[in-house]
């Protein structure tokens, strides 16, 4: 094939040299022989005659040549060799979690007819979706306690800014945004960049021992002027935090509260509805969607119903159709970009459809014991290997007496980069470095008593130079 | 489409006792939740369904049926560049060796993920003429959003730079970079009239204010307007938000003008890559102007829409702009031939947790692979061709309301033939009951009675053919049986829904179903 042809000289009518065809194009020379005259043009090129000369593309792309789909796997095989793409075993959490995914579930959302289709505009062929999203509303709904879900979020981090414009846009005379300490840093740091375009202040409340500090939050909320106050559960640091009465002091100042929730835990902790929270906030990723280098995850956000008129996001309602029957629809759509243009509650149209039917499936599959026995799975796990990490002796606790779910944080005199290092080299991503001597492990469901065992010995045994 | 198994919710298939998972039970009960205080743990159990496995594999597969997609038939739905999404691409996006790594594991370990996503922003640079993407946007609208956040982190930038040389040099003239005048930040944004409703919603996001410039009456930008915007408020324009070909379908003849004009203001021009599709082979935005865009790998990169997302927004500058990108960014050290993750200073922030939608972008990557050089070029002019045939065949019973070339979408306003009283709606939901989806409708805005047909290069002439066949018996029954049209659809699941009636008493959870 001479790949070297240029754009505008080829004598054929696609400019393929040689007419060849490829196997996403249906045109023959036949068809566009037919097509080109029933359009007046000479070639398909002719078609971008409007197109002033000097803004023309004149050469062949930079690009390799198109390969087979032969050749298309072995080259993805190359880039997954093991020396590419180690598969580690995992102990590390901090926003990605490496959860039990039922076969049915990768399956199911594989079918076509779900994969293939947009947004669901045109409601009598769209009712597959439609239904979907109205159970994944529902199972929201229910987990995190609120009244209302939208249809999803693109992770749990631009659901945290959302909701932190939600709260600006909802105040009166507020001053600033109040997030905590214990919010991951990254989720607070698409707070903060979304905040410094959007155009308002964010203060951050310090921790103490790793739990937001309510001698200094009570401080903000007695001083007035905040819109909202986001908390995360269990924070970033895996703890659960005790927010009683944080909810009636945001409200006195007449804020929001934004609980940003882990929902795999939801099925045993104390949902933001019962902390009293308006908005629920959240990254799904842990509702077992694979890992995939951290996405497609998908977010999630729930409100009481005062504010659903606030909420951004496509939201599915119930309906009746023409000849009577339950119908599902999306609604509300008056606060969105389409209809309200620069006035609408935010800029998202499309989210993570796919993954809230992800999300849908994997929670039908587990059910309500299933979610629950993972949860106690994943606690009873990191407890087992905090206990045997203290009984080394070359760990304690970052932030001792603090309840954790299944996630936590230990100091290490050591030198914590080559200690993660030697756990690599065995195999094992041991966990996130979140300080210079801490390290944050996460435990879930999938980690076998052996494998806790193994990580173990290895961090227990690393004979480190430098200690 | 399944009609007889339409109806039930998941919590209706739901019974106490049944399951539809499996964990393993040999692991170490040392401990249990009930450890925690009781004012951590909730009250009563989530109703969630309980169901055995293969009541859930019904049910979703059933509801399925329900649904159209791309792979069931023709989707000219206009701007939303429904093409064929290829099936490789799925089976290399579920390679278990990616969807095994965890976004925070050290990039000595995971250099396979790194080079797909530093060669699939190399790979958009090369298309786009620009110098270098940032993937991490999640969508369209993410995009757009984090294109502006650039654009307004350039103009600080360049006025904190101006302010710390003036107070070098006071009394110099300003830098001419930042519009020959105002000293304040630049705080509008200039959308056409035409433009899709993202634009202005990422712009009012983004803290800016939105300044409408009109179109003409054949829908291109109304250059003199827009010099008129200039002069009287040109130091205050931080940007021009431009579709091209714009919303109507229509390349805006002008637009090496309208992007000289801008940036003789002081503003940047900021490409919105919806339509991108229609360009690739032709013509390269970059090589038109712009500073800075966004491209849907789910409409130009063939990656599903999968009824709404996860799609995938990267943004590319040109260069000079770089340094402005959100972090996570993937570099590549050519000493040590090592892809690294950095978080250099002077970026923006950040967008999201990690780096986006990874699985996306392998599916984008794989697409441009099997595409090459030689067939990426074929892709703008076959999508053009099918909508100019798609226009010309069509004309004699749909309104044309703007003559010459289209580029891949091609806007009718409605039938020729008003008489009849039946509407695009009244067409767009007879076009079901033919086994099609539907063209966008009533958009864009600049006609009562917008109908937008978007082929894609992926469609055959008998696959054409057939749909303006329809479409012209579509026309003959609105004329013999106007009712018949005005009461479709017919053969779908369910007949036309109440909107209305959804929008005044909200029904969005089963259990507010329940109470009603």
């Amino acid at each position: 094939m001479n790949t070297n042809s240029q754009n505008h000289s080829a004598p054929s009518l696609t400019g393929r040299a040689g007419g060849e065809s490829f196997k996403y194009f249906p045109h023959t020379e036949e068809d566009l022989d037919v097509m080109l005259q029933a359009c007046g043009v000479g070639s398909v090129h002719d078609l971008f005659a409007d197109v002033p000369e000097a803004a023309r593309f004149q050469r062949d792309y930079e690009l390799p040549q198109a390969l087979s789909e032969t050749d298309l796997r072995l080259f993805f095989e190359q880039l997954t060799h093991p020396l590419n793409a180690q598969q580690l075993i995992c102990f590390a959490g901090a926003g990605c979690y490496d959860h039990y995914a039922p076969s049915v579930v990768q399956n199911l959302i594989q079918r076509s007819e779900f994969l293939t289709s947009y947004t669901p505009y045109q409601a009598e062929i769209s009712q597959g979706t439609l239904h979907y999203i109205f159970e994944y509303q529902s199972m929201i709904a229910e987990l995190t306690g609120m009244d209302i879900s939208n249809a999803s979020m693109y992770d749990g981090a631009t659901a945290t800014a959302e909701a932190a414009m939600m709260a600006w846009s909802s105040a009166k005379k507020a001053t600033r945004v109040l997030v905590s300490e214990t919010v991951d840093p990254k989720v607070r740091r698409v707070v903060e960049t979304y905040a410094h375009f959007h155009g308002f202040p964010i203060q951050l409340i310090p921790a103490e021992n790793g739990a937001t500090s309510r001698a200094a939050l009570d401080k903000e909320l007695a001083e007035g002027g905040v819109a909202g106050v986001i908390l995360q559960q269990p924070n970033y640091f895996g703890i659960v935090e005790d927010f009683t009465g944080i909810a009636d002091a945001v409200h006195d100042q007449k804020g929001i509260l934004v609980i940003n929730a882990n929902p795999s835990d939801l099925a045993i902790l104390k949902t933001p509805g019962e902390w009293g929270a308006d908005v629920a906030v959240g990254e799904g990723q842990s509702l077992g969607i694979p890992m995939t280098f951290g996405g497609p995850g998908v977010g999630f956000m729930a409100c009481s119903e005062k504010l659903i008129r606030k909420m951004p996001g496509r939201i599915v309602g119930q309906t009746l159709d023409s000849r009577g029957q339950r119908a599902f629809v999306l609604t509300l759509q008056a606060r969105e970009q389409h209809i309200r243009r620069q006035k609408a509650t935010s800029n998202i149209c499309s989210n993570q459809s796919l993954m809230a039917l992800y999300v849908t499936i994997y929670l039908a599959v587990m059910g309500k014991e299933g979610l629950r026995e993972a949860a106690e799975m994943s606690y009873a796990g990191a407890h087992s290997l905090c206990d045997k990490l203290l009984a080394t002796g070359k760990f304690r606790l970052t932030f001792p007496g603090q309840p954790f779910f299944n996630e936590f944080c230990v100091d290490y005199d050591g030198d914590l980069d080559s200690l993660l290092s030697e756990a690599t080299e065995s195999g094992y991503l041991a966990g996130v470095k979140v300080g210079e001597k801490t390290l944050m492990l996460a435990v879930t469901e999938q980690r076998t008593p052996e494998e806790i065992d193994e990580l173990v010995e290895i961090l227990g045994e690393y004979k480190n130079e430098k200690i | 489409m399944n009609r007889t198994l339409y109806g039930n919710l998941i919590f209706e298939l739901s019974k106490k006792g049944r399951k539809g998972y499996s964990l393993p039970q040999d692991y170490d009960r040392t401990h249990s939740t009930a450890e925690l205080p009781e004012a951590l743990r909730r009250k009563e159990a989530a109703r969630l369904p309980e169901c055995d496995e293969l009541t859930v594999v019904r049910h979703y597969t059933n509801l399925s049926h329900n649904n159209f997609g791309v792979n069931d038939g023709f989707y000219p739905l206009g701007s939303c560049t429904m093409k064929y999404n290829p099936v490789i691409n799925e089976e290399i996006a579920a390679m278990k060796a990616f969807a095994g790594l965890h976004p925070l594991q050290p990039a000595e370990t995971c250099q396979g993920a790194l080079e797909v996503y530093f060669n699939l922003q190399q790979s958009l640079a090369e298309l786009a003429g620009l110098s270098e993407f940032t993937l991490n946007p999640c969508a369209g609208a993410h995009g757009e959003l984090t294109g502006l956040m650039v654009i307004r982190k350039y103009h600080e930038r360049v006025l904190s730079d101006s302010s710390t040389s003036e107070k070098v040099a006071a009394g110099n003239e300003p830098s001419p970079q930042q519009g020959g005048a105002g000293k304040g930040a630049r705080t509008k944004v200039l959308i056409p009239d035409s433009a899709h409703g993202t634009n202005p919603a990422s712009a009012a996001v983004c803290g800016l204010e939105v300044v409408e410039v009109k179109s003409l009456a054949d829908g291109t930008v109304d250059v003199e307007h827009l010099r008129q915007l200039l002069e009287e408020m040109g130091d205050q324009v931080a940007a021009m938000m431009m579709t091209n070909p714009n919303t109507l379908g229509i390349f805006e003849p002008r637009v090496l003008e309208i992007t000289e004009m801008v940036h003789k203001a002081g503003g940047l021009m900021y490409y919105d890559g919806a339509n991108l599709n229609a360009l690739l082979g032709e013509c390269r935005p970059g090589d038109m102007g712009f500073d800075v865009m966004h491209i849907n790998l789910h409409k130009t990169f063939s990656t599903p829409h999968g009824g709404g997302g996860p799609g995938s927004g990267p943004v590319g500058v040109r260069k000079g702009l770089e340094q402005f990108l959100p972090t996570p960014r993937v570099v590549l050290n050519e000493e040590e031939k090592q892809f690294r993750v950095e978080a250099p200073e002077g970026a923006l922030g950040s967008v999201g947790s990690f780096f986006g939608n990874f699985g996306v972008m392998l599916k984008a990557y794989a697409y441009i692979l099997s595409l090459g050089r030689e067939n990426v070029k074929m892709v703008g002019p076959l999508a053009t061709l099918n909508a100019n045939y798609i226009k010309e065949r069509l004309r004699d019973d749909y309104l044309l309301p703007i003559e010459g070339l289209c580029k891949h979408e091609v806007v009718f306003d409605g039938l020729v033939d008003k008489s009849t009283g039946v509407t695009t709606m009244d067409v767009a939901k007879r076009l079901l009951d033919y086994g099609y989806h539907a063209p966008t409708i009533y958009f864009p805005l600049l006609f009562h009675e917008s109908l937008m047909i978007e082929p894609t290069e992926n469609e055959s002439k008998e696959t054409i053919d057939a749909f303006i066949d329809v479409m012209h018996t579509i026309a003959a029954e609105a004329k013999s049986d106007p009712e018949l049209v005005k009461t479709a659809p017919h053969n779908t699941p369910i007949g036309r829904v109440d909107d209305v009636l959804a929008a005044k008493h909200p029904i969005t959870t089963y259990w507010k179903s329940l109470e009603a």
